[in-house]
Order: structure tokens, then C-alpha cells, then sequence
């Protein structure tokens, strides 16, 4: 089915709009009287809607037509938001979300959203400062208006009228879309969008809200006051694709008397046709649609508006294609380091020239190529105060959650799979870290919790901590359970330091939680965080305070396919240390080494740091730099620690691209990767991190 | 029913070994090595297949048979199985026979020094030729090295 290309449009542009609704929602609850912020709740609903609609997911549009009768209201100042209506708005929300979820995952999107809906609906009638307008408006929004002809109300004829006096191009155009359209409410908005760049439309048959919801056959038509010319006027509703045909017709003051006393024949049926309906809620028919259908064609525009400057400026690629981009480049640098090496044995000046000419703009380019996969880690953070905030309100906690560094990019593969070890952490730093209201004042703290979520760069890694300033881990409690699930033996819990007993957490099937509550401690959560930020490479650590609070800090790699290195040599083997772990280069004489109960150490910028011997930590086959008498030595850095790492000989700084060792030989302690050199071989990249300890 | 099977041939210590030919990626000629550090010893390193890293396994020492120095005819079978891609050190690769799958019979407990989990099966090829079919999920088990890595921690 053609339908299929629009879908997943659909999908990534639904969950834009549901995103920006819960955090414009999250803001309206800190500012209810913002009026600026309903705005954007209504416009983001009302796409959402027209979309759904369009796609014929009914239950998604009639959802977020009734969040519209509501939003609307709030906006007119007919409602004032209160606690109820927030969560109304956000159950809301997340029935949404489960819907468009069930679309993304191949489903109808279907959902029962009756008592939702049953709910906005007892909102709109109830508690109201003008009960009689405010219920006529959801009437006629309820009912599509049934108008058979293109009929001018009062106010309209006049605007058109005007305009003909003052000389203005008046047109009625009538639009046919061809029969195989698929998407007739997007040519439809499309011919809409034209014209509204152009002129006014001043009145359209079926209405505008009709026909973005579909409810129209092959045509429709408008009264359109132009300020472009007739031709101009057709050629560019034809340029819409899938347009069948556009009758332009001109309009002067005999064709509108003629209009006017038809219209007049159709009010007399119409109000017969009240009389007959004989209810209450039968507000005055004629005088309704006018302001409706002056505000009707205004939407499209505001929605226009907010769409197109992104629309415009970002496309969508599929992550494969950027994947493939990427080991093309690759394969481009390893040529270029080949190609520099061959210029540097040939030295003939215009070839060297060239080469690094071309290392330059294969420099731009990596730049590019890299950025492309970047995202900043906002996207999965955002989804977080609306979490807190629900789990809070659950838990009767009062909490507060601070987000720094959300700009700090990740690799987008990254990107996509720490969103549920955070969700995990932070569940339980609410849950288990965070106290109650009262037990936090009887400990002299501030009522209120903070949980800080903070997203850093340190050399080759991106660290994500979260921080609470709830009651700390209780070490001897998490001690004694560990015995008592066996995890720990109880001769070996003595041995245990204080880091290892806040691992302890992350250790299969353990739960520390009083109570089985459902955000977390079922047991389940901690050793699955654990295990999937190791498959990414990461790593996992706690330090706690009792009584301050825990932080759980993640280290991730950037998973960057491409580094800055420094190449050097043991002997006969090559490797690579990532350039941003290494501090400084230089030398040291061998007398310099000291012992320090049996460590080596030596003097570096007045501390005594450690000294790492490569070719003994790597069992390098032909090198040992105890015999010389100076080594050259990098000094690394892991967090605020150093050491001093002793090598033979520096070869060069170099772009290099990361290769895994493959799964056969996964979970290299010391070995983080390789890379081929110009040369075609293969150097393994040293992991500093492991040198220290 | 027999079905025909395809099957590369190579050879170990005088033995005739073989793998499935859907098994094999490619055959190439030694190239350099490069060294892992902190890995079995049968674990010889990684070579660049084409912009691609590959872990390199001596069949011999996999199977503890005596290790040698690599000659004219010495081969590294690239095999694809359980999601791996490891390259084989062997003697020697140079024929692709087809057998039919009803003349594959159990393996003895230990055929040239070979326990017999790491075969599936063996097949006479006429001319009392014995090949000795290879079971390469249990060949490329990694918990047998995680083991030997933790030996050696």
C-alpha cells in the first residue's frame, strides 16, 4: 500500500509533536497562566490531529480533538488549568503515546479512549464562566457543519463585497483531486497552503477542519480573495501534485447579489430545521459559523508556521546510510595514511602537496561524517522531568530533578540504547535514594529532593551521572541481604571495601527495597543496567554518602569510529593510545624511578603519580625498558588520576579508524580496539583506562 | 535421504579435516600477524582482511596438537559461524570435495589427538581416504576461552 511512504512520516512526526506536548505541558505547570504555552499545546495537538485524521487513526484524532475543545478553551480564558486537568492532559498523553507505540509496532493504532475522552468532555462542560458559548463551540465542533452549498454568511458577503468595491481580485475556485489520490487531505492542505501564502480564503466548502480530516469527496471549493492573478492563481494550485483540475471563476457584486439571495432561501430552511431540531443546544446557527470559519483557515496558517522551519532545514536519513557513509570514509583514510607514507618515501614536492592538500579536506570531511552520527543526549533525557515528575506524584515524594549538560552529544547508536539503564537508575534514586517528605525534615533536610542528572565530556568518554541527596546506601543492610541470597558468602563479607559493597547492587537478583513497590525492587533493573552498559562498552560505578545521598556514575565510550591517536612503538609491535587520555609526552631517566613500597613511582609535577611498564603489562616479545638507561613515557590521565607509561619510542600522531577486535576476542581488558595503518597492518589500541588503577 | 554436501579439505599434522563449504568466507595465504596481548596461545592475533579485523586461531594449538613454523602451503581459512568470523591456521587447503551425507558416521572418541566434541562427524572418501568433518560451533565455543583467559588473570 502507498500509504506505507507516509507512515513512517507519520510516526517520527507524531512523536515529535507528542515530545514537545510534554514538555510544553511540563512548562505550562510551572507557568498555568502562560497563555504562550497553550498556544503551542493547541498547535502541536491540533497537527497531531489533522495528521491521525489523515492517516485514519481515528482513535489518535478524536482523542486529541477533545484535548483541542479543552486547550481551546483554556487559551479564550473560558478555563483556568488546575491540578485535574494537567493530569487529565497527561494520562492523555500517554494513551497517545501507547497508540502511536502500537502504530510504530506495525499495529492499528486502535485504543479505547472513551473515558478519556468522557473525561475532557465533563471538563469542557463543567466549572464553566460561560457555560452557554463555550458548549455551543464543542457543538459545532462535535457536529461538522452540514453545509450543502457554498452559502456566504453575513459577515463574509460583506468582506467579499468590500473587497470587490475596493477592487481587490475576488475568485471562487473549485479544486478536483484525482481519484487515485491516496492522501487527499494532503493535497487538500497543500492547494490550502498555496493559497494562503497568496491571499485570503475568505470562505471553503467543505470546511477547512473537514477536509484535513478527510471528510470530503474529490473536490472542494473556496471564495478566495487574491493578490495574484487568475492565471498565476491556477497554475500554482495545478503544481500540487495529484491535482485533477482548478476552475478559476472571477467574482464581481452581481454574482455575489445572486449568492446573497440564495443564502437567503437556505437561512429560511435552516432556521426551519432548528425549529424542528427543538434543543437547548441549537445555538444560533447562522451566527456561529461565521467567526468559525474566519478562524478555520488561520489554523492551517499558524501550523504552517511552527512545520516549516524545521521541515525545511532537516531531513531524515536512515542511520544505515549514515553507517555506510561512514565505512566508506574509513576506507578513504586508511588510503590517505598510505598515500601520505608513499609521498613521504617518494618526496617529489606537487605529489606531496597533494596528499596533504587532500589530508585536509578529508579532515573537513571526517568532521562532518562524525557530527552526522552525533546527537546530544537531550533527546534522551527530555522524556526524564515528565517521569519524575509522575513517580513523584505516585510516591507522594516532592522532588525536584536538575538536567545539566543535555547539548553533550553521543553516538547516535549510544543515543538509542541508554535511554532504559537511565530510566532504571533514575526509578531508583527516586524510589530507594530520595526519602519521604517527612522523614527528609526530621533529618534537617530540605523537604523537597534533588536528583541531579548531569551529562559530561572526559577524554575519549561521555559520563552520565545521576545524583540524589536522599539517605545513601546502608551498607551493612545491603550486606546482610547479599549473604542472605547468596550472593556474597558471609566469610567472604568482611573482606569486601565499601566500593565493592555498592556494586553489590548491580549483582543479579538483588533487591534492597522494604517493599515490593512497582517503580522499582523487584530485583530486576540494577544487574540489567549493569550488563547493558557494559555491552556498550561502559562502565558502571556508585559512591555513596549515608545520609547525603548516592551518585551512580556511567562511563561511555563515544563510540567515535574515528580518534586522534599517538602511534608507538615496543620493539617490533605498534600501538595506539587515544589521544585525549594522554596529558603529556617527555622522558625520564631511570634513576628517577623510585619505590614506593614496592610500586614504582615517579616525581610529575609535584605529585607522585605511578609508572606503568608497557612492555611488561603487555608482555611485549622484544622489548623490556628496564635496560635503557631513558624512556620515553606518556603520562595518561583516567578521572583526576595519572600514571606515567612507559614505551620505546613515539611514531606519530595520527587520525586513526576504530575497528573491534570481533566478538571472538570481546572484552579485552587492556585492548580496546584496533586499527590498520597505512601500511595495511593491524595495531591494537592500548585502553588506558585500564592502566590505572 | 543423502543429501550432498560440499566441503573444503585442508590438512593438520597429516590428517585430512573439513569444513562446509557455506561455512567458509574465503582462503588466503599467511600474511603478518598482529599480536593480542593476555590472550590463549593459540590465539595468534588479528590480521586486516580487507578493512576488516579478524582473529586468527592456530587449528593446531587449538586442538593441543604440536604447534610449527608456517610454510609455502600454509593457509588461513576465514569460517563464519555463531555470529563469529575467525580465521584457521592450517597446513595446508586445496580441495573442495562432495560427500554424501549418509556416508558420515559418529567419530571415535579421539581421532589424530583430536577430542571428539569437536567433530561431527567422519567420512571415507574412497581410496581409504578418512576426512574428519569439523564441528564448528564447539571449535569456536568461546567459554572454553574465557576460561583460559581467567587461567591466566
Amino acid at each position: 500500500m502507498e500509504m506505507n511512504q507516509y507512515l513512517s512520516i507519520f510516526i517520527d512526526e507524531a512523536n515529535d509533536h507528542l515530545q514537545s506536548l510534554n514538555e510544553s505541558m511540563l512548562r505550562l505547570e510551572q507557568s498555568p497562566e502562560d497563555i504562550g504555552i497553550v498556544q503551542i499545546i493547541f498547535r502541536s495537538a491540533h497537527t497531531l490531529k489533522g495528521m491521525s485524521a489523515t492517516m485514519g487513526f481515528e482513535d489518535l484524532a478524536s482523542l486529541t480533538h477533545e484535548m483541542e475543545n479543552v486547550l481551546d478553551m483554556v487559551r479564550n480564558a473560558k478555563l483556568t488549568m488546575n491540578g485535574t486537568i494537567f493530569d487529565t492532559l497527561f494520562k492523555c498523553l500517554d494513551a497517545l503515546e501507547g497508540m502511536v507505540q502500537d502504530v510504530v509496532g506495525g499495529g492499528t493504532g486502535k485504543a479505547d479512549v472513551s473515558e478519556l475522552v468522557e473525561t475532557l468532555k465533563a471538563i469542557v462542560r463543567g466549572d464553566l464562566t460561560a457555560p452557554g458559548g463555550a458548549a455551543a463551540d464543542s457543538a459545532v465542533e462535535d457536529k461538522p457543519i452540514v453545509a450543502t452549498e457554498l452559502l456566504l454568511d453575513q459577515f463574509q458577503m460583506s468582506v467579499l463585497e468590500q473587497s470587490v468595491d475596493s477592487g481587490m481580485k475576488v475568485f471562487h475556485v473549485q479544486v478536483f483531486i484525482r481519484e487515485d489520490c491516496v492522501l487527499k487531505a494532503v493535497r487538500a492542505y497543500m492547494v490550502f497552503d498555496f493559497l494562503e501564502k497568496n491571499g485570503e480564503v475568505v470562505k471553503s466548502h467543505p470546511s477547512v477542519q473537514d477536509i484535513e480530516q478527510d471528510k470530503f469527496d474529490r473536490s472542494f471549493s473556496v471564495y478566495y480573495i487574491s493578490r495574484i492573478e487568475e492565471d498565476e492563481l491556477r497554475d500554482g494550485i495545478l503544481r500540487v501534485s495529484e491535482i485533477e483540475s482548478a476552475t478559476v471563476m472571477g467574482v464581481d457584486r452581481s454574482s455575489l447579489a445572486e449568492l446573497d439571495q440564495s443564502k437567503e432561501q437556505a437561512a429560511m430552511q435552516q432556521v426551519q430545521a432548528i425549529k424542528q431540531a427543538a434543543s437547548a443546544a441549537a445555538a444560533p446557527a447562522s451566527a456561529v459559523p461565521a467567526p468559525k470559519a474566519s478562524a478555520a483557515p488561520a489554523k492551517p496558517v499558524a501550523q504552517q508556521s511552527g512545520g516549516a522551519s524545521t521541515a525545511n532545514r532537516t531531513i531524515r536519513v536512515d542511520i544505515e546510510r549514515l553507517d555506510a557513509l561512514m565505512n566508506l570514509f574509513s576506507e578513504l583514510l586508511i588510503d590517505r595514511s598510505r598515500l601520505e607514507q608513499l609521498a613521504s618515501e617518494v618526496r617529489r614536492n606537487d605529489l606531496t602537496e597533494t596528499v596533504e592538500h587532500m589530508a585536509r579536506v578529508s579532515g573537513d570531511l571526517q568532521n562532518i561524517v562524525l557530527k552526522l552520527r552525533m546527537v546530544p543526549v537531550e533527546s534522551v533525557f527530555n522524556r526524564f522531568p515528565r517521569m519524575v515528575r509522575d513517580l513523584a506524584k505516585s510516591l507522594d515524594k516532592k522532588l525536584e530533578l536538575v538536567v545539566t549538560g543535555a547539548e553533550t552529544e553521543l553516538d547516535r547508536t549510544v543515543i538509542d540504547e541508554i535511554g532504559d539503564p537511565l530510566v532504571h537508575l533514575i526509578r531508583n534514586s527516586v524510589d530507594h535514594g530520595i526519602e519521604m517528605p517527612a522523614v527528609r525534615t526530621a533529618a534537617g533536610k530540605q523537604e523537597t529532593g534533588t536528583i541531579h542528572l548531569r551529562a559530561f565530556h572526559s577524554g575519549n568518554h561521555v559520563f552520565i551521572e545521576i545524583q540524589d541527596d536522599g539517605a545513601g546506601i546502608n551498607r551493612p543492610k545491603v550486606l546482610d541481604i547479599a549473604i542472605n541470597k547468596g550472593i556474597v558468602k558471609p566469610e567472604d563479607a568482611k573482606k569486601l571495601s565499601d566500593d565493592e559493597i555498592n556494586m553489590l547492587l548491580f549483582a543479579p537478583g538483588f533487591s534492597t527495597a522494604d517493599k515490593i513497590s512497582d517503580i522499582s525492587g523487584r530485583g530486576v533493573g540494577l544487574d540489567v543496567v549493569r550488563s547493558k552498559i557494559e555491552s556498550l562498552g561502559g562502565r558502571v560505578s556508585v559512591t555513596s554518602a549515608i545520609g547525603h545521598g548516592s551518585i551512580f556514575s556511567i562511563q561511555l565510550p563515544l563510540t567515535l569510529s574515528i580518534i586522534s591517536a599517538m602511534l608507538i612503538k615496543l620493539g617490533s609491535e605498534k600501538y595506539a593510545f587515544p589521544l585525549s587520555s594522554i596529558v603529556e609526552t617527555g622522558s625520564i631517566r631511570r634513576e628517577d624511578i623510585r619505590d614506593l613500597q614496592g610500586n614504582k613511582v615517579i616525581e610529575y609535577r609535584k605529585s607522585i603519580i605511578p609508572v606503568v611498564s608497557l612492555a611488561r603489562v603487555l608482555d611485549a616479545p622484544d622489548y623490556r625498558d628496564d635496560e635503557e638507561k631513558e624512556t620515553e613515557m606518556l603520562v595518561i590521565r583516567k578521572g583526576d588520576k595519572l600514571a606515567a607509561v612507559l614505551v620505546d619510542e613515539f611514531i606519530s600522531q595520527s587520525e586513526i579508524v576504530l575497528k573491534t577486535l570481533g566478538k571472538y576476542l570481546a572484552n579485552q581488558k587492556l585492548i580496546s580496539g584496533a586499527t590498520i595503518m597505512g601500511d595495511g597492518q593491524v595495531a591494537l589500541i592500548v585502553d588506558p583506562n585500564a592502566l590505572i588503577k | 535421504m543423502a543429501e550432498e554436501l560440499k566441503v573444503i579439505v585442508f590438512t593438520l599434522a597429516h590428517e585430512e579435516y573439513g569444513i562446509e563449504v557455506d561455512k567458509v568466507r574465503t582462503i588466503e595465504r599467511m600474511v603478518p600477524i598482529t599480536r593480542v596481548p593476555k590472550t590463549p596461545a593459540f590465539v595468534k592475533g588479528v590480521i586486516n582482511l580487507r578493512g576488516v579485523v579478524i582473529p586468527i586461531i592456530d587449528l593446531r594449538g587449538r586442538f593441543g596438537l604440536p604447534e610449527s613454523e608456517p610454510t609455502e602451503n600454509t593457509r588461513i581459512i576465514i569460517v563464519a559461524a555463531n555470529d563469529l568470523e575467525v580465521g584457521f591456521i592450517v597446513d595446508s587447503a586445496n580441495d573442495v570435495v562432495d560427500i554424501m551425507s549418509d556416508t558420515i558416521g559418529v567419530p571415535p572418541e579421539v581421532v589424530g589427538g583430536i577430542k571428539a566434541k569437536y567433530l561431527s562427524g567422519v567420512a571415507a572418501l574412497g581410496d581409504n581416504r578418512l576426512l574428519i568433518l569439523l564441528n564448528l560451533s564447539e571449535v569456536l565455543n568461546r567459554s572454553e576461552i574465557i576460561q583460559l583467559e581467567q587461567m591466566g588473570d
